[in-house]
């Protein structure tokens, strides 16, 4: 195990109480909400911040136990930490800034700024090794302050939303680049992000936080898929319920949705927009599910309309824009949706 | 951003100009009044207000003086204004407001005789110098030759202040070669000031000092033919606005209240 | 990009874009405030003896103290004053709105107020002055004490500037250093310090102007000793009072060219600064 940890902290509305695990070579996407305590997570790892309870081992040194009133500051660990605004320093060229760990932790200056050289070559940024940082575009900056912290060569990489602060298509190409460089990086690495195409293309895992909580953990595509909290599902795109199932119904509110398959007790039930289909009037048809709502919105991407309805049940309903325009799709619309059992999937909550 | 069109910017420059040019020619102008030729006659009241600067050593006898007079004269006002006898001189040449000058040296009063801004001088008082150490005498000084010993720290007045100058005349005349003081300070207050403090161990000061710093320094007497004497003289101010009160004042201080107050304080007689 | 015809005629400025009068007015009353004593010594200077009156031994020496003594007690004041003002910005201890206060204690003190306190601590019968007579330790008219005088003055500008620069900066940087594995003094040294250069210069400049005008504090404490205590400020009141008020003036000019230089150039790092 190349990161173990337990990770308690008391903080102002609520406690933080994570338990993660990381192994070698492996990428754990964490997200969650603003407020998640995702930040805290990592000040907690990179030793910024002491754990009130718990207990964080790097590469089975542990550095963090309030039981035994043992902690390794920040300066002795081996995390590197790409921060989110990157945090290079002003006053150093880009290769210093590479060489600063190297230096911190005692080698001459011009080995240091060989490694730096290295590192800053396989970012992609050996001819900005002379530049100031406030020269540096968003997406140099970010794969300086990504060699920045791999130069010290360390056990556990923490990323906090490397990507946030780039422009859309910037993001895009430093996403692959990142991917090409963590690639080579044999330790742990954690990442933090609101994106989930972040979380599909470069985690091995993910894991959600809500409140200081783990929702869930698992595999990026089986968690997109069976998402167990609101959050998640629209994350992923997903209309999510929960609700209490009888047999082939779910109570959900004061609504039922009707469900192919026999559950009992607590569930969460996912309908995919793509399978629902949206009537003008109320619709004679097989589908078991068929509910009245009114469009509050619509947003239009790559060829497909997605239709928020709001009414007893809110669903999102995708839809081609050949099909929008000859429906007269407009905001305030009064329209059924109708869903077929057999697309609902069911999970117990 | 504001931007100043060029017609403000103009008048800003004339306005600068005109001021600078204003300041020039006023400082040039010298008192035009003349110096009074009469004396107020004895039983005048003497009335108004006097600024009377005079030399630092002479505060406590002319503090004296000033009480004796306003009670002798109810309409008459004095502020006095005591100083390094320097600093009063260019106070003076500058246009400071005073009426009456008294000098702890010739030498001062010269400069402002020479430019014209006094009129006759008088000599009111003289005074003689006195080593001050601390009470007790701890260093055991007897002599201007001990001063220089090592182990001894003194100080004395710097050489633009009169007592100063005389200090150096006494080593003169002493055979001694010039004194390397450890510092030179403003006037006799000051120097008394370090004996005081016990950051000096002697100084030179005029035995009118002495006898002003009571009990917190002790006087170790100069023989005579070290001693330098040092004369006082007095004169009214050219510019002074109340000539009458300004020469009432000097003869009250040559031949009246004022001399009397003078030798009460170990000031010795003019003659 | 698209060409644009010139407009035809040339618009006039809007009038909110104009300074109200008032404003002018205030503004060149402040300017002539300053400039009308610096003008006077200017117009009165005889320029002619001015070689003269520099290269007198007297005037050698005061400028070449006054050079060391400012110098030295801004080495001190940036020895002392940055920890200081370190703890002062970053550690909440009891008590520290009181020494903030007493920190600005000698900004507000007229200078003759801080040398007599100075000498009643530190004179050869001092509070603490008198341990260090025994062991040699020689305050008033020797070199050290105008050094002394002078760091009581000006430290206070030093340490009012770099505690604020200490206030705001951002402490991720400092954090992001300490991931990379610098130790909390490696962190200042490489990190904190860079970081407020501009205001740490500032308040240098400040500090070193103050101590080389100082002039009540030094005579009141260390006295007026040629070559050991006379600095430049002394000698040109000590020139002054001997009536050579030519001489007076050649010299007050190079104290205002030297502190104009200093101002000057500090305008541009308080922009940096920025």
């Amino acid at each position: 195990m190349s990161l173990d940890a337990i990770v308690q902290v008391a903080l102002e509305d609520f406690t933080l109480d994570v338990e993660l695990h990381v192994d070698d070579g492996e990428l754990l996407a964490v997200l969650g909400p603003n407020g998640a305590g995702k930040t805290t997570l990592l000040h907690a790892l990179s030793g910024l911040r002491p754990v009130d309870g718990g207990r964080i081992a790097i590469d089975a040194t542990v550095v963090d136990d309030p039981a035994t009133a043992r902690f390794v500051p920040p300066e002795q660990r081996s995390v590197g930490v790409v921060f989110q605004d990157y945090l290079l320093f002003a006053h150093l060229s880009a290769l210093d800034n590479v060489a600063f760990g190297l230096r911190a932790r005692g080698a001459g200056r011009s080995a240091a700024r060989a490694r730096a050289h290295a590192l800053l070559t396989e970012v992609g940024m050996h001819d900005k090794a002379s530049s100031r940082p406030r020269e540096l575009s968003g997406g140099q900056a970010q794969r300086v302050a990504l060699a920045r912290a791999l130069a010290i060569e360390p056990a556990l990489l923490l990323l906090d939303e490397p990507l946030a602060a780039l422009d859309v298509q910037v993001r895009v190409e430093t996403r692959h680049q990142l991917r090409d460089v963590l690639a080579r990086f044999p330790g742990a690495r954690i990442l933090v992000t609101h994106d989930p195409i972040d979380a599909l293309t470069l985690a091995d895992r993910i894991l959600i936080m809500e409140h200081g909580r783990v929702v869930q953990v698992g595999r990026a595509e089986d968690v997109l898929e069976r998402p167990r909290s609101e959050y998640v599902a629209e994350l992923a795109g997903v209309n999510l319920y929960r609700g209490r199932a009888d047999g082939c119904h779910i109570a959900v509110g004061r609504d039922v949705v009707t469900v192919a398959d026999d559950h009992h007790g607590d569930v969460l039930a996912v309908i995919p927009p793509h399978a629902v289909v949206l009537h003008t009037a109320p619709p004679e048809s097989s589908a078991r599910n068929v509910w009245p709502g009114t469009i509050a919105g619509m947003e239009r991407y790559a060829g497909r309309v997605r239709v928020r309805l709001t009414g007893t049940l809110p669903i999102v309903a995708e839809v081609t824009v050949a099909a929008a325009t000859d429906l007269g799709l407009v905001e305030g619309m009064q329209l059924w949706a109708a869903v077929k059992a057999t697309e609902i999937e069911v999970h117990a909550a | 951003m504001f931007h100043a069109s060029r017609r403000t910017l103009a008048s800003i420059a004339v306005c600068c100009t005109l001021v600078a040019a204003a300041c020039g020619s006023s400082s040039k102008s010298s008192s035009s009044s003349s110096s009074t030729a009469s004396a107020a006659t004895a039983g005048a009241k003497l009335t108004g207000s006097l600024n009377v600067f005079a030399a630092a050593s002479l505060t406590a006898a002319f503090t004296d003086y000033k009480k004796t007079l306003e009670a002798q004269n109810p309409g008459l006002s004095i502020t006095n204004d005591f100083a390094g006898s320097q600093a009063l001189v260019t106070q003076i040449e500058n246009g400071a407001p005073a009426d009456v000058f008294a000098s702890a040296d010739m030498k001062n009063m010269q400069k402002l005789v020479d430019k014209g801004l006094v009129g006759t001088p008088q000599i009111f008082a003289k005074n003689k110098l006195e080593i001050a150490v601390a009470p007790g005498n701890p260093k055991h000084i007897t002599s201007l030759a001990d001063l220089e010993q090592s182990g001894i720290v003194f100080v004395l007045e710097d050489p633009s202040v009169p007592a100063g100058n005389y200090a150096r005349q006494a080593f003169q005349k002493a055979g001694l070669p010039a004194p390397k003081p450890a510092s030179n300070e403003l006037d006799v207050k000051s120097a008394i000031a370090k004996i005081e403090s016990g950051d000096a161990d002697a100084t030179i000061v005029y035995v009118t000092d002495v006898t002003a710093a009571g009990s917190k320094v002790e006087g170790v007497a100069i023989p005579e033919n070290q001693n330098v004497i040092a004369t006082y003289p007095i004169a009214v101010v050219k510019a002074t606005k109340n000539p009458a009160a300004a020469q009432g004042y000097v003869d009250g201080l040559v031949n009246g209240p004022g001399r009397q107050a003078l030798e009460a304080r170990g000031f010795l007689p003019p003659s | 990009m698209a060409t644009r015809t010139a407009p035809a005629a040339r618009r006039t400025r809007p009038t909110t874009d104009r300074v109200p009068g008032v404003v002018i007015a205030g503004a060149t009353c402040a300017v002539l405030f300053f400039a009308i004593p610096l003008l006077g010594l200017v117009w009165r200077a005889p320029w002619s003896a001015a070689w003269d009156v520099l290269s007198t031994p007297e005037a050698r020496t005061a400028l070449r103290l006054s050079i060391q003594t400012s110098l030295s007690a801004t080495a001190i004041a940036l020895v002392l004053g940055v920890p200081l003002a370190w703890v002062q910005a970053r550690v909440a201890y009891p008590g520290r709105r009181v020494v903030r206060a007493l920190v600005l204690l000698p900004m507000v003190l007229p200078p003759v107020v801080g040398g007599v306190a100075l000498l009643l601590a530190l004179g050869r019968h001092g509070l603490v002055g008198q341990y260090l007579d025994h062991v040699g330790v020689h305050l008033p008219f020797h070199f050290g004490g105008a050094v002394l005088a002078e760091t009581f003055v000006a430290m206070p500008f030093l340490v009012l500037t770099v505690e604020a620069a200490f206030r705001s900066t951002d402490r991720r940087f400092e954090d992001a250093a300490r991931t990379l594995g610098a130790s909390r003094l490696s962190v200042f040294r490489r990190v904190t310090l860079p970081m407020i250069r501009p205001s740490l210069v500032a308040g240098a400049l400040l500090c070193w102007a103050r101590a080389l005008g100082e002039f009540g504090a030094t005579i009141t404490f260390a006295g007026n000793a040629p070559g050991k205590t006379q600095t430049l400020p002394l000698f040109v009141y000590v020139t002054l009072e001997g009536a050579n008020s030519d001489a007076a003036i050649i010299l007050s000019l190079v104290l205002v060219a030297v502190s104009l230089a200093v101002l000057v150039a500090l305008r541009d790092r308080w922009l940096t600064a920025l």
